[in-house]
């Protein structure tokens, strides 16, 4: 939470001379703006690009869009130095198991941003059969960057929109210093079977088969008996 | 090399030779009488081969007739009939001209068709995707394992009968799922899991299926666990590395699994399909028009050229005739995107070589011009979704960047461009770490950059004067004026070279297109009215092909009468064919210079997984 960190409290007075010297104020709002000031002009992406929207990542942060002016031009190689990923372009089903083995990977607190249509949702692409409908069906998203690709100015206002969620975060509340933080977990690693099997879909699966077991067994008791007559 | 030689007709001069396609065709029927017959459909002008005679067919074709590249390959379900079809398409580098076409038809329950990886190893992906995608066995190919999904997916989704999970309808537009402005249905609503899945009825997880890649370990060279015994008594074990899929340095989402001896590679196989986006199952549901936004992403690096091989196809379909100011404007757009796919392509090959970031800002700057262009031009900076059948979308806009737009064309062909690869060619080419980086590295002969259907750049880094728009000319190309780079080295600096020399053409063909966009000014661009539910008026293949930036890109389309969408819709892509050849340009070199080399060839993961 932004809190104007200037004037005075009501319970202390302040000499009129030093009012614009004199900063009084509580720690936890002292800290808020301070860490998230730093956090938010310091978000290190990961270099990470999928498809056509990678492209668009990649002008942004060359010299005409400048990407440096958001202290966000450090893109890292690697997932355990990154603070966001940005889903830049269509997830298939070969790749997740990748992305999310990637995300876990990342140290708390991390950001992921889905960068275009497909990463929002499928997009053109969402029919098809190798295709996962949108990125947020394994990950937490913080940002939805819509587009097809979207601009560079698209993107650096989805990166503003991230800074702007980090400057609400409280160190009071933020769930990584938590003890039950309820991020902190592992995000399961789908599998590949004979389609992209998510392991927390288990369940569903078996109880699925079990339908369709008892399905069969309804039409072979009604077939068998015509192929008697 | 010479232009195209068409069939003359009677009464010609009699100097000109027949048409090889057709000299070519009439010798295989002479030859195997039995095995090779006109394809009877209507529509269809190549040859129908029986599958056992296939690879004698193809070994006469190659060594005899001189059709000594495979272009394409690709299945097609013919379902009605109840057989599976492969096409082939084969062309002449030295006379250029059309393709032979060869079609064989196998039965559907039992696909088997003789391998041609021992004539032509470029065949080597293309059949690996056909069984992939179909289920045809291709006999004799030494590693038949999927390329685009994994080992383990459940059926063949190219056949007509495999229906996705958020099926819907057979073609496009499907009714809407909004009727009344209220949501009616999302896709995921329908399917119990909630996304895009679907299993095998009654299938339950065992959680032993997913040891999926044993094959592919078991087939590297080298990767047999023993050790290697040196002279020096000194054992070292050989090594298995995965770059990739995520790799700062693979251009995306592309893997490759090497083995190592110290740092020295023994083999190297590339996997794909991390980015297989299902192109040619939408695109045989879409309208014919609806397939344009979709090529665009194929390439995402040069969406015109993407377009124009695709129009191409459609046109020779509906014989439609193009205006003459659209040909034009679609030169310059091709061409423009010709330079902005070489600069990124070479600005990334340098920060491949340890040029990190500085020379790629460098060229980004005037790509960034183009990009300004083709967005007044299009809307778009890169899917520009610019060309349709007969003609483009929108004419010249008036003013670029607040110039006029034929001051600013001059401004960037006369003045910025040249200085900028003037500046490239100061900076790079005679650069010592640049030389030493990529002179002999990568190295492909002439004779292998043919059997292995190389394209583009690499196939003339390696002595081969084979350019489409020379070889079998489209629009205007015929008329102007330009060269065919060629280099005969075969290795990275050439291909380097290449590039530097196509974006000079490239400036070339434009300013002779310049005053022709200002003599036709306020001329048609698109011929008749533009047509959205499109009606094919005849049957029959057609197969488009144009000289993008990364070399061959080619449509294979098939249709029925009346039909608002494509039977089979195939692309011969480019840089997916270009990888074929990737692991043998790597054996023997160290592992750094795989990178080197995977840069050279220039690859958009886009269209290698489509």
């Amino acid at each position: 939470m932004t809190t104007p960190a200037t004037g005075a409290s009501a319970d202390v007075a302040v000499p009129e001379e030093l009012q614009n010297n004199v900063w009084i104020t509580n720690i936890a709002k002292l800290l808020d703006p301070a860490y998230n000031w730093a956090r938010k002009n310091s978000v290190w992406p990961m270099v990470f690009g999928l498809a056509c929207c990678a492209i668009e990542m990649i002008c942004t942060a060359s010299s005409r869009y400048d990407l440096a002016r958001f202290g966000m031009e450090v893109f890292r190689a690697t997932p355990r130095q990154s603070d966001l990923m940005i889903v830049s372009g269509t997830v298939t089903k070969k790749m997740v198991p990748t992305i999310v083995r990637l995300y876990n990977q990342m140290p708390e607190p991390r950001y992921v941003m889905a960068m275009g249509a497909c990463a929002s949702g499928g997009g053109p692409f969402k029919e098809g059969y190798t295709v996962v409908d949108g990125i947020d069906k394994f990950l937490p998203v913080d940002v939805y960057v819509p587009g097809c690709p979207p601009t560079p100015q698209a993107l650096i206002n989805g990166l503003i929109a991230l800074q702007e969620k980090i400057d609400q975060q409280s160190l009071a509340t933020v769930p990584w210093y938590r003890k039950d933080d309820p991020t902190a977990g592992m995000v399961e690693i789908p599998v590949l079977g004979p389609d992209l099997v998510d392991v927390r879909q288990i369940d569903i699966i078996k109880a699925e088969a079990k339908k369709a077991a008892q399905l069969a067994e309804v039409e072979t008791a009604v077939t068998e008996p015509e192929a008697a007559s | 090399m010479e232009a195209t030689l068409e069939a003359s007709p009677a009464g010609d001069s009699p100097a000109i030779v027949a048409d090889p396609v057709v000299d070519a065709i009439d010798r295989l029927k002479e030859k195997f009488p039995e095995a090779v017959t006109d394809d009877p459909r209507e529509g269809y002008n190549g040859l129908m081969v029986n599958a056992s005679q296939l690879p004698a067919v193809a070994r006469t074709l190659k060594d005899e007739l001189g059709f000594d590249y495979l272009s394409s390959l690709t299945g097609v379900d013919q379902i009605e009939d109840g057989k599976l079809e492969a096409v082939y398409h084969t062309y002449s580098i030295e006379k250029g001209g059309g393709s032979v076409t060869l079609h064989v038809q196998v039965d559907r329950d039992n696909p088997v068709i003789p391998s041609l990886m021992p004539i032509w190893p470029g065949a080597d992906f293309q059949e690996r995707e056909a069984f992939d995608m179909y289920g045809i066995h291709f006999e004799g190919h030494p590693d038949l394992r999927r390329i685009l999904t994994w080992d383990g997916f459940n059926g063949h989704p190219l056949r007509k009968d495999w229906q996705e999970p958020f099926y819907e309808d057979a073609q496009k537009p499907f009714g809407s799922r909004w009727p009344e402005g209220n949501a009616v249905h999302r896709a995921e609503e329908n399917n119990p899991y909630g996304k895009n899945v679907q299993y095998p009825a009654g299938w339950v997880p065992t959680g032993e299926e997913y040891d999926v890649e044993t094959d592919m370990y078991s087939i590297l060279k080298g990767n047999d666990g023993h050790t290697v015994d040196r002279a020096t008594h000194m054992k070292t074990d050989k090594l298995t590395v995965n770059i990739g899929p995520q790799h700062p340095s693979t251009h995306g989402v592309f893997r490759m699994v090497v083995t190592l001896d110290g740092e020295t590679i023994l083999d190297l196989k590339p996997v794909m399909g991390y980015l297989h986006r299902n192109h040619e199952k939408i695109g045989e549901r879409n309208t014919f028009l609806g397939n344009i936004p979709y090529t665009d992403r194929l390439d995402y690096l040069s969406s015109m050229g993407n377009n124009h091989g695709y129009v191409l196809a459609i046109e020779d379909l509906m014989d439609l005739d193009v205006p003459e100011r659209a040909e034009w404007i679609r030169i310059l757009t091709v061409e423009l995107t010709r330079i902005c796919n070489h600069l990124w392509a070479l600005g990334f090959l340098l920060n491949d070589l340890g040029a990190l970031q500085t020379p790629m800002l460098y060229f980004y700057i005037e790509r960034e011009l183009i990009l300004d262009f083709f967005e007044t031009l299009s809307g778009a900076r890169m899917m520009c979704n610019y060309m349709r059948f007969g003609g483009v979308a929108y004419d010249l806009p008036d003013d670029v960047r607040g110039q006029p737009t034929m001051a600013f064309l001059n401004e960037l062909v006369n003045e910025r461009l040249p200085a900028a690869l003037d500046q490239a060619d100061r900076l790079m080419t005679y650069n010592e770490i640049v030389r030493a980086r990529s002179i002999g590295v990568g190295f492909l002969s002439r004779q292998d950059a043919i059997a292995y259907s190389m394209a583009g750049p690499i196939l003339r880094a390696s002595g081969v004067n084979y350019d489409v728009r020379r070889a079998e000319p489209y629009s205007y190309y015929d008329q102007l004026d330009f060269d065919v780079p060629v280099f005969y080295n075969g290795d990275i600096y050439d291909r380097y070279r290449v590039r530097i020399e196509e974006m000079k053409q490239s400036i070339r063909i434009i300013k002779q297109v310049l005053p022709h966009l200002e003599a036709t000014k306020g001329a048609p661009i698109i011929s008749g009215k533009p047509q959205y539910a499109i009606r094919m008026p005849r049957p029959g293949e057609a197969y488009g092909r144009v000289e993008n930036p990364k070399g061959e890109l080619g449509y294979y389309v098939t249709t029925k009468r009346r039909s608002s969408n494509p039977e089979r819709y195939h692309v011969r892509a480019t840089s997916f064919i270009n990888l074929t050849a990737l692991g043998k340009m790597c054996i023997g070199h160290k592992i750094a210079d795989v990178v080197a080399i995977l840069g050279s060839i220039d690859i958009v993961l886009g269209e290698v997984d489509r």
